[in-house]
């Protein structure tokens, strides 16, 4: 880094004019801010749109009944709510503890040996497969064999989602662990999956507990891969036989056909639900935030 | 080990046979726990390759009948069995293109934001209400796209920009509707913007404070650090969030379907004209599909897009492993 590191043919910084380098300097600034402003401006536009189209629609008979026949006025979408929390339950109950225990082996086993970066390269491809393509896989598994729709295919189709993010959640989480505790843990003479279980995952328990809702909140919101799988029922779901033997009402595809509907109160509904979506996954994310945020600062 | 065993009994015979019965256990324990973390971990390589094996195995019918022919037709017409995949390739990049020319400078712009120019907290809020942006749901994108940014979009802003020099070119000729490619590059742009930043923010704060503040003590400005500096530094983990915006783009599905007026199969001649994308025709076809061919061609066509979309995954995580190890970072 001495004088001739600077002969490298241009011009010094100095022969430049002083004021235009400020000149640029200030325009990127500005632009850099107009930036942030238009991302946090389209933000808060779509909370503000959601809200005040879904908010008429929000009464006693949209949390407890079925959606309307045709285009009767009134109705609401409990039956989809809860197909959605059990399509979602399903998923959890595949995707969080393969994911837990996959990031188990990656950081406390594998680390940087040739298998765990393997499982790691994957992990993060199949993060980036798009979601109507594992819409695609559950039907082609589970939906085209048996011959009927199922809430159950939308879950694993869902559960594939999840996986690889509370894989890679949990893994940089674990990672986090300071060496020193699992040293001291073994160092007791504890066996590793008791030094892993009680001692490493126990402090680093608020982060899984995050990065496993967030996981579960981010596939919650997802249509995609319902619309070939659990497809969507005007009616109730008729329990576990409905949710493995048939169309389970659900959110997200719901909102999608009804949205395409002429009738405005229809639409509303369907602003309704996109209501009830964006609170829940909205509000989930800040609150957990917030309190991991705090966590970490003890 | 064996000293402190033999140790053991000299300071009661209980503990001593006792911590002999558990480390026998134990060495039992530990092996089994360690392969059930490897069979969990390895569950997402096993779901890959079983995705990739039935998407084949359901798209082998079409792909036997109708060979390369979707590959070079344009009409998707069922009735004469013509499943043609270029109307739909052809939407996905050109959404994808445009999606990307708006999303990554203004991701570059607010990453610099975060990383250079605001104090860490103000740096936080911002970013997080820009991560926010990557929680919502792609439903909710559609929803506000197709009542409130195609409107938009087809009562001002499409007539403005036809009134403007740009409006002979014939990219932008024919009438206005707001439901068209455009608008869908558009809502796919704020779509993939959240997840731009966070990476390239995240690769620009692993460049070395001592590299920038030897920029900073030569008197350069802050643009002049970013520019020359910390983006060349970051360069291959730029390129790699890229990408990754990239892939994302590429299967966006739900918000696309609904904006960019999927049910016309064409190459459109203008942005402002109805288009569709293949995650576009997946959602909206499917679904109606009436013969084994053409559930079959369908799913051609899904693992067409499959393939499109890992190839840009691998880049960038190639292209993130290279500024991991340029930097010296554990992954």
């Amino acid at each position: 880094m001495s004088a001739p590191a600077r002969a490298a043919g241009r011009p010094p910084l100095q022969a430049r004019s002083v004021a235009r380098r400020r000149l640029v300097n200030t325009a990127i600034t500005s632009a850099a801010w107009l930036a942030a402003a238009i991302g946090i401006f389209v933000m808060g536009w779509i909370v503000y749109t959601v809200f005040t189209r879904g908010i008429g629609a929000w009464n006693l008979a949209f949390f407890t009944q079925l959606p309307p026949v045709g285009n009767d006025p009134g109705g609401g979408l409990a039956n989809c709510i809860i197909g959605t929390l059990v399509i979602t339950f399903g998923a959890a109950l595949v995707g969080l503890p393969l994911g837990f225990f996959g990031a188990i082996y990656l950081s406390e086993f594998g680390r940087a040996g040739r298998v765990a970066t393997g499982i790691r390269a994957v992990t993060n491809i199949v993060l980036g497969v798009p979601s109507i393509i594992a819409g695609m896989f559950a039907y082609a598994l589970l939906v085209l064999p048996r011959h009927h729709f199922s809430g159950f295919s939308a879950s694993v189709a869902l559960a594939f989602i999840m996986l690889p993010v509370m894989t890679r959640t949990a893994e940089d989480i674990l990672n986090l662990v300071p060496n020193e505790l699992r040293e001291s843990a073994l160092a007791m003479g504890a066996p590793r999956w008791k030094a892993t279980l009680g001692v490493v995952v126990k402090a680093a328990r608020g982060g899984l507990i995050t990065g496993a809702i967030l996981a579960v909140v981010r596939v919650a919101g997802e249509t995609a891969p319902l619309l070939f799988t659990a497809l969507s029922s005007q009616y109730w779901m008729g329990g576990l036989k409905g949710y493995i033997g048939g169309p389970t009402p659900n959110l997200t595809k719901t909102i999608f056909d009804l949205s395409q509907q002429p009738y405005s109160h229809l639409v509303q509904l369907a602003w309704g639900g996109a209501l009830l979506i964006i609170v829940a996954v909205l509000g989930v994310n800040v609150v957990t935030r917030l309190l991991f945020q705090r966590g970490k600062e003890w | 080990m064996s000293t402190v065993e033999a140790e053991l009994p000299t300071q009661g015979g209980g503990a001593g046979a006792e911590a002999h019965v558990r480390r026998h256990h134990f060495s039992f324990g530990d092996p089994l726990f360690r392969w059930f973390t490897i069979i969990c971990a390895a569950t997402v390589a096993l779901a890959m390759f079983l995705l990739i094996g039935v998407l084949v195995k359901n798209s082998w019918f079409a792909i036997h009948v109708l060979k390369l022919k979707p590959l070079t037709t344009v009409a998707y017409n069922p009735s004469s069995n013509q499943y043609g995949a270029l109307s739909s390739l052809f939407g996905t990049f050109v959404t994808t293109l445009i999606a990307m020319v708006i999303a990554v400078p203004l991701a570059l712009a607010i990453a610099l934001l975060l990383v250079e120019l605001v104090h860490p907290l103000v740096s936080r809020v911002v970013g997080t209400a820009v991560e926010m942006l990557a929680a919502v749901p792609s439903i909710i994108f559609g929803m506000w796209g197709i009542f409130v940014v195609g409107p938009l979009m087809g009562n001002h802003i499409e007539p403005w920009i036809q009134s403007t020099p740009l409006g002979r070119l014939p990219l932008f000729s024919g009438s206005p509707i707001g439901v068209d490619v455009l608008t869908a590059g558009v809502v796919l742009s704020l779509m993939i913007l959240p997840f731009i930043t966070a990476v390239s923010r995240d690769v620009l704060k692993m460049v070395p404070t001592v590299v920038k503040e030897a920029g900073y003590g030569m008197g350069s400005t802050t643009y002049e650090v970013m520019s020359k500096i910390s983006m060349r530094y970051a360069l291959s983990g730029i390129a790699g969030a890229v990408f990754l915006g990239l892939g994302r783009a590429l299967g966006e599905t739900m918000a696309v379907a609904m904006v960019i007026g999927g049910n016309t199969i064409t190459i459109p001649h203008s942005l402002f004209q109805n288009g569709t994308s293949v995650s576009a025709t997946l959602a909206l076809r499917f679904g109606e599909a009436s013969s084994k061919l053409e559930t079959s061609s369908l799913i051609e066509l899904a693992l067409i897009l499959f393939a499109i979309t890992m190839v840009f995954q691998v880049v960038a995580q190639l292209w993130l492993a290279r500024a991991r190890r340029m930097t010296g970072n554990r992954a």
